[in-house]
Parts: C-alpha cells; sequence; structure tokens
C-alpha cells in the first residue's frame, strides 16, 4: 500500500506552476476600458435627458425655446461639429499611415473647428442670459443649462487633451503610446458628436415644434 | 479575456485588432451625417408637414445618424475588442431605456393626477 501511495504524496517536484504569463502588452485592455468609461459618461447624459424631458415643459410663465433659440446659429454649431468629426477622421487616417506632419495639421483643424463650436455655443448663452434667461428663470431652463452645457464643458475639455496631445507628438512623435492616445481621443470626440445629435434633435428642433 | 484566442497575437507591439477607418468609411459616414441633419433642421425650419408628423421623422433620422457615426466614425462592431464593447454598449442601452421611460412615465403620471393649484400661492388656504 504504502508504495503505491509514496509517489504521489512526493509530488512536490510535479507541481506546476504557470510562470508562462500570458503577454498583456501596454496598454492592451486600454480601448475597451476607455469605451466602457464612455458608456459611464453616456449614463450621465442620460440622466440629463431624462431631467431636461420631464422639465423642459415647465417655463415658470418665462421664456420658451420658440423665443429663445436660433435654428441658424443652431445648425452653424451642429455644421462645426460634424466638421470637426471628418477632420479627426483625417488625422487618424494620417495617423495610421505615420505621418506625422499631417496628423498634427488635421488635429489642428479639429482643435479649430471644436473653439468655432464652443465660442458660438458660449454666445448663444450669454445672448440668453443678457435677456434675462437665465438658469435660474425656470426648471425648463435650469434643465437647459444643465444638459447642453454639460456637452459643451466636454467639448472643452476635448480641446485641452487635443492640446496636451500635440505637445506629445511634438515631443515624441508618433510612437505607439501616443498612437494609444489619438485613438482614445478619436472616441471621445465622435462620442460627443453623437451626444449632439441628441442634443440639436430632441432641445431644439423638438423645442421650436413643442 | 485571457482565454481570448487574439491575446497572443496582440503581443507584437502592434494593435491588429484596433478598429480602423479608411477614407471611405469616413467620407460615407460624413455624407450621410450631412444629409440627415440636413433634412430634419430644414423640415423644423420650413414646417411642410404637422408638428407630430415631424416630430416622428426628425426622432427616426437622429437615430439613424446614431447609428451612423456609430460605424463610420466609432467603428463599433460586434467583433471589436472580443464583443466586449458591443456587450457593454447593448447594456447600456437597456438602462438608458429603462431610465428614460421610466422617469417619463412616472412623471407624466404624476403631473396628471396632481391636485390643481391656483396660480397665486396667497390664496391657499
Amino acid at each position: 500500500m504504502s508504495t503505491t501511495v509514496l509517489p504521489a504524496s512526493a509530488g512536490p517536484a510535479e507541481t506546476f506552476y504557470d510562470f508562462d504569463e500570458h503577454p498583456h502588452p501596454e496598454g492592451h485592455s486600454t480601448m475597451l476600458g476607455f469605451w466602457i468609461y464612455l458608456m459611464s459618461d453616456c449614463l450621465i447624459f442620460a440622466i440629463l435627458f431624462a431631467c431636461y424631458a420631464v422639465l423642459g415643459g415647465n417655463f415658470a410663465a418665462g421664456p420658451g425655446p420658440k423665443d429663445l433659440f436660433d435654428l441658424n446659429l443652431v445648425a452653424v454649431n451642429t455644421a462645426m461639429l460634424l466638421f470637426s468629426s471628418i477632420t479627426y477622421g483625417f488625422a487618424m487616417l494620417a495617423m495610421q499611415q505615420d505621418r506625422l506632419r499631417a496628423t498634427q495639421l488635421w488635429l489642428v483643424v479639429t482643435g479649430l473647428f471644436g473653439a468655432a463650436f464652443l465660442s458660438i455655443e458660449l454666445y448663444e448663452f450669454h445672448h440668453m442670459i443678457a435677456e434675462g434667461a437665465t438658469p435660474q428663470r425656470s426648471a425648463f431652463l435650469s434643465a437647459f443649462f444643465t444638459l447642453v452645457g454639460t456637452h459643451g464643458l466636454h467639448v472643452t475639455f476635448g480641446i485641452v487633451w487635443l492640446v496636451t496631445l500635440l505637445a506629445q507628438l511634438a515631443r515624441h512623435g508618433l510612437i505607439q503610446a501616443n498612437k494609444r492616445r489619438l485613438m482614445c481621443l478619436s472616441l471621445f470626440w465622435h462620442f460627443l458628436d453623437v451626444i449632439w445629435i441628441g442634443v440639436f434633435t430632441f432641445v431644439y428642433l423638438m423645442g421650436m415644434l413643442r | 479575456m485571457s482565454h481570448d484566442p487574439h491575446a497572443h497575437a496582440n503581443g507584437h507591439g502592434h494593435h491588429a485588432e484596433a478598429p480602423h477607418g479608411s477614407l471611405r468609411d469616413y467620407a460615407t459616414g460624413f455624407l450621410l451625417s450631412v444629409v440627415l441633419t440636413a433634412i430634419p433642421f430644414w423640415l423644423v425650419m420650413e414646417r411642410p408637414f404637422s408638428a407630430g408628423v415631424t416630430a416622428a421623422i426628425i426622432v427616426a433620422f437622429a437615430v439613424v445618424q446614431i447609428v451612423v457615426h456609430m460605424i463610420f466614425f466609432l467603428h463599433m462592431s460586434p467583433k471589436a475588442e472580443g464583443g466586449w464593447t458591443m456587450t457593454s454598449l447593448v447594456f447600456t442601452i437597456i438602462v438608458v431605456m429603462i431610465m428614460l421611460a421610466g422617469s417619463l412615465w412616472v412623471m407624466h403620471h404624476l403631473n396628471t393626477n396632481m391636485m390643481p393649484m391656483p396660480h397665486d400661492p396667497s390664496q391657499l388656504p
């Protein structure tokens, strides 16, 4: 009996440790992680859209969408964001071909379109506040400024990120880490354009129909 | 994720599975977006239809445009990242739908079942 047990119990030499780690290249899960961040951001916007949908009709005898919104301005704004989306696409195409100068050029163009979008939005906000349509005026205006303002804040941080990446590109060129960062910002930037589709449809266009 | 058969292939420095768009993708997406944006704006500015019909059309255009952006700009596909991006997207859409529909439903019933209130609060007993 003991002779049959011994080989099994003298097993330590046969114990198998998997030292051979699966390869985890730096940043191999960054894109998925960033996508999940975007999904959580999506939930923030969904909550703000729900608030706007619930409160958007409570004007407190104050100004409504038809008194405040200028569709021509919103159309120009939408065009700015759409142009910035396609120019970021061109930057990504240049990046795939390892053309540093072209990547930087298209990123600068994207940043300028983003800045134009923000300027127009700030002009619109300034105009509304000057007319007395402040966030404190009614539940509709509180919900409007929170939703559109949060989107504008995201665009602002997108531009800050873009400028940071331009500095990184100038210093290190199109290294693997920078490419990964550019791909994350690409997701972020196009995601903001997707949110804007919801904003101009449900806030501005539906507001004019109300 | 560690059972992903592509995990070993990814170890060689470049991201073989990273979604890449082509010039054609971006151009198609851009042109479709321009059309899908211009028509709703035109419908609301010129108002050829009644408000209800116009609202239904512009919501449909928004949904189509979001899908266009997802495919041509965000390069979504059921295979990206071993299907995890699509899984998380579907989960997010379900949560968002429950939240939006639930909020609107509950708040609508609250509004319609409220006691009628006089506009001047000083008139209250």
